[in-house]
């Protein structure tokens, strides 16, 4: 009888857990239908028609084009020369903050945090404009500085390169700061002392001890903010007043100048392969969960 | 090893944070090579005064001498102190060697020197041959060993220890109680350690100081403090202890009719308490001159392992509402022999374990 019993409640269960399945399944599979017809096919789409050449037939012409022609490659360099700019930039900036903030009560710190959110939480669109209307010729910031005699002309903020890493930082600096915050909220404070109660001076136990812990969270900021700048479009196109053309601003106008679907699409998929690289390599350097938070 | 250690002197150690006092003229002298325990209640401030003498707390007033120099405007990474954090603080991103051999490389030793002093250092702590381990794939004891080996290779003449043992499991941490107080005893290292935990004071100390409320109630060793505690808040918080108001006028002792003889000359009139350790109260078969007897029922009687506690509750007529606990080792008497629930029996407590505390405000 007993083992009649077990029986039934073997079946029962496998049922049972057979059901659980099914309902976490389908729970993902709105997500999976949007990923699949909204990403995953455009994709194929996109790739398939990289390899279209002008007259229709298959060629490599839009990738031989991007080898030969020089203002391609000056555009590749010039993507990668911003995003690793406003890269370094960001973490100049935001390391510091985020260790202060680390180090502050989680009450101040939230209030340090609403200050870095509220840009954040701003339209992009908004934040631009508002950086071209500061910094421009007859700007809030050039004027000021005329009228103060600190410069005797105004000086040439945007439609550059500095134009577009003054508004690209602003823009990314909280990508770097968030995963960076949290990162240090959990280094265990004891882990300092420690360092300084066995001989460290402040310093040699920042560097030795808090930094090497803080670098996961540092280079999930930098990859976070380094792949977005990668692809940006609206910051560089507005401050860089069309002098700076990153790869996202050619592809642009590839479709809406030259009708190139071709031409866009290669340079996409180069984007792509490119982000994916990169994104490859940084885990095979740290994994990001080399270090546990906590000892 | 004369000079391996150094004297702790502790003088009118005050520290306030706004109105809280966390240390109230804290005054202690730790003996060189002594091993000295803080013990308290969670907020009491024992921690606070470790982190004092670490460095990473500055009081309001007071002075800290080390020997004979004034520490107490010296920065902690200055004190040369060695120190034991309550989660181990071990380093995540460096192996069991990088962490112990940490305070070497600061001080700029040779590599031979600090591998040396690394092997020796995880030798005494019984952790040979783990430094290649990474920190998280140690258990609990094995990441407390490597602390205190950290804390030991530089050989400092402190050692500061924050309740080391308190994450560990029972049997663990009873285990590293006794071996922690041998290595002490090998290494002569001045030692503070801070604990809650009054069995493990008892068990390591060679002097308990007894903190309570920022102030420290009583300083002695673990026999003095366990039999005569100066206040009723220690002789509750230390060892299990039964208490019965008494009055006490002038120099006899009574509690309701019945006159108490007691251990200790009582100078003061007033309210006190009688402090009955459990193991100290025995069932008396005949009354005896130099024991005070006590009438009562057996309440509850609860199979412990080593011992049987018996909750023996006092005629309400001569105590009030009152029990005592008693505890009789089990294997001494027979099973058949100990009082059933219900049962009438008269407990007895030698004069000499009859110990009077003041009662605090309102009595116990």
């Amino acid at each position: 009888m007993a083992v009649l019993d077990q029986n039934l409640n073997q079946a029962a269960l496998t049922q049972l857990a057979q059901r659980e399945h099914y309902t976490f399944f389908g729970l993902t599979l709105p997500y999976l239908v949007l990923v699949g017809a909204m990403i995953i096919i455009p994709i194929g789409w996109l790739f398939f028609l990289s390899f279209i050449g002008r007259d229709g037939s298959f060629s490599f012409e839009n990738y031989e084009r991007m080898i030969n022609s020089k203002a391609y490659i000056r555009i590749f360099l010039t993507t990668f020369k911003i995003s690793i700019l406003t890269t370094f930039f960001c973490a100049l900036l935001g390391y510091p903050l985020a260790y202060f903030m680390s180090q502050i009560s989680r009450k101040w710190a939230n209030i340090c945090m609403i200050g870095v959110l509220i840009p954040f939480w701003t339209s992009l669109l908004v934040r631009t404009y508002a950086w071209l209307v500061l910094l421009q010729k007859k700007g809030l910031v050039n004027s000021v500085a005329v009228d103060l005699g600190l410069i005797s002309e105004p000086i040439k903020f945007v439609h550059n390169t500095s134009g577009t890493l003054i508004g690209m930082v602003h823009i990314m600096l909280p990508f770097l700061i968030l995963p960076l915050y949290a990162n240090m909220r959990a280094i265990d404070p004891h882990c300092v002392k420690a360092a300084s109660s066995l001989g460290a001076t402040p310093t040699r136990a920042f560097w030795t001890v808090f930094f090497p812990l803080s670098i996961p969270g540092l280079l999930a900021g930098l990859l976070i903010v380094f792949v977005l700048c990668l692809g940006f479009y609206v910051t560089p196109a507005v401050l860089g007043g069309g002098k700076v053309i990153m790869a996202a601003m050619k592809i642009s106008s590839n479709i809406e100048l030259y009708f190139s679907w071709g031409a866009a699409s290669a340079l996409g998929v180069v984007l792509l392969v490119v982000t994916m690289l990169i994104l490859f390599i940084a885990s095979k350097l740290v994994s990001l969960d080399q270090f546990g938070q906590r000892s | 090893m004369a000079d391996s250690s150094l004297n702790i002197s502790i003088n009118d150690v005050t520290k306030t944070y706004g109105d809280f006092h966390a240390l109230k003229d804290v005054s202690l002298e730790v003996t060189s090579g002594e091993f000295l325990t803080l013990l308290g209640p969670s907020g009491s401030g024992k921690t606070t005064l470790l982190m004092v003498l670490a460095g990473f707390t500055s009081p309001d007033y007071g002075s800290v001498k080390f020997g004979d120099e004034e520490v107490i405007l010296k920065p902690p990474h200055l004190r040369g102190i060695g120190m034991v954090f309550q989660n181990y603080a071990l380093f995540p991103h460096m192996n069991v060697a990088e962490n112990v051999g940490y305070p070497q490389k600061l001080r700029g030793v040779s590599k031979e020197d600090t591998r040396e002093s690394v092997d020796n250092a995880l030798a005494t702590v019984k952790l040979d041959g783990l430094g290649h381990r990474r920190v998280d794939e140690l258990s609990g004891g094995q990441r407390q060993r490597v602390a205190l080996a950290r804390a030991i290779v530089f050989q400092p003449k402190i050692l500061l220890m924050d309740e080391p043992l308190s994450a560990l499991d029972k049997k663990l941490r009873e285990e590293m109680q006794i071996e922690l107080r041998q290595l002490h005893d090998s290494l002569n290292m001045t030692t503070v350690y801070v604990t809650h935990d009054q069995k493990e004071a008892l068990t390591m100390s060679d002097r308990i100081a007894v903190i309570n409320d920022g102030q420290l109630m009583q300083l002695g060793t673990p026999n003095e403090i366990y039999r005569r505690p100066n206040n009723a808040f220690i002789a509750d918080f230390i060892g299990e202890s039964s208490s019965l108001p008494a009055t006490v006028k002038n120099g006899i002792a009574s509690i309701g009719s019945a006159k108490l003889k007691g251990a200790q000359k009582l100078e003061k009139d007033g309210n006190f308490l009688l402090v009955i350790r459990p193991e100290k109260l025995f069932i008396a078969t005949k009354k005896s001159r130099d024991a005070n007897h006590f009438e009562g029922v057996v309440e509850d009687s609860i199979f412990q392992g080593e011992s049987q506690l018996m909750v023996i509750k006092l005629d309400p007529q001569n105590y009030g509402e009152q029990s005592l606990r008693l505890r009789l080792p089990n294997g001494s008497a027979q099973d058949d022999e100990l009082p059933g629930i219900g049962e009438k029996v008269t407990l007895g407590l030698k004069v000499a374990d009859s110990y009077f505390v003041e009662a605090a405000n309102g009595g116990a």
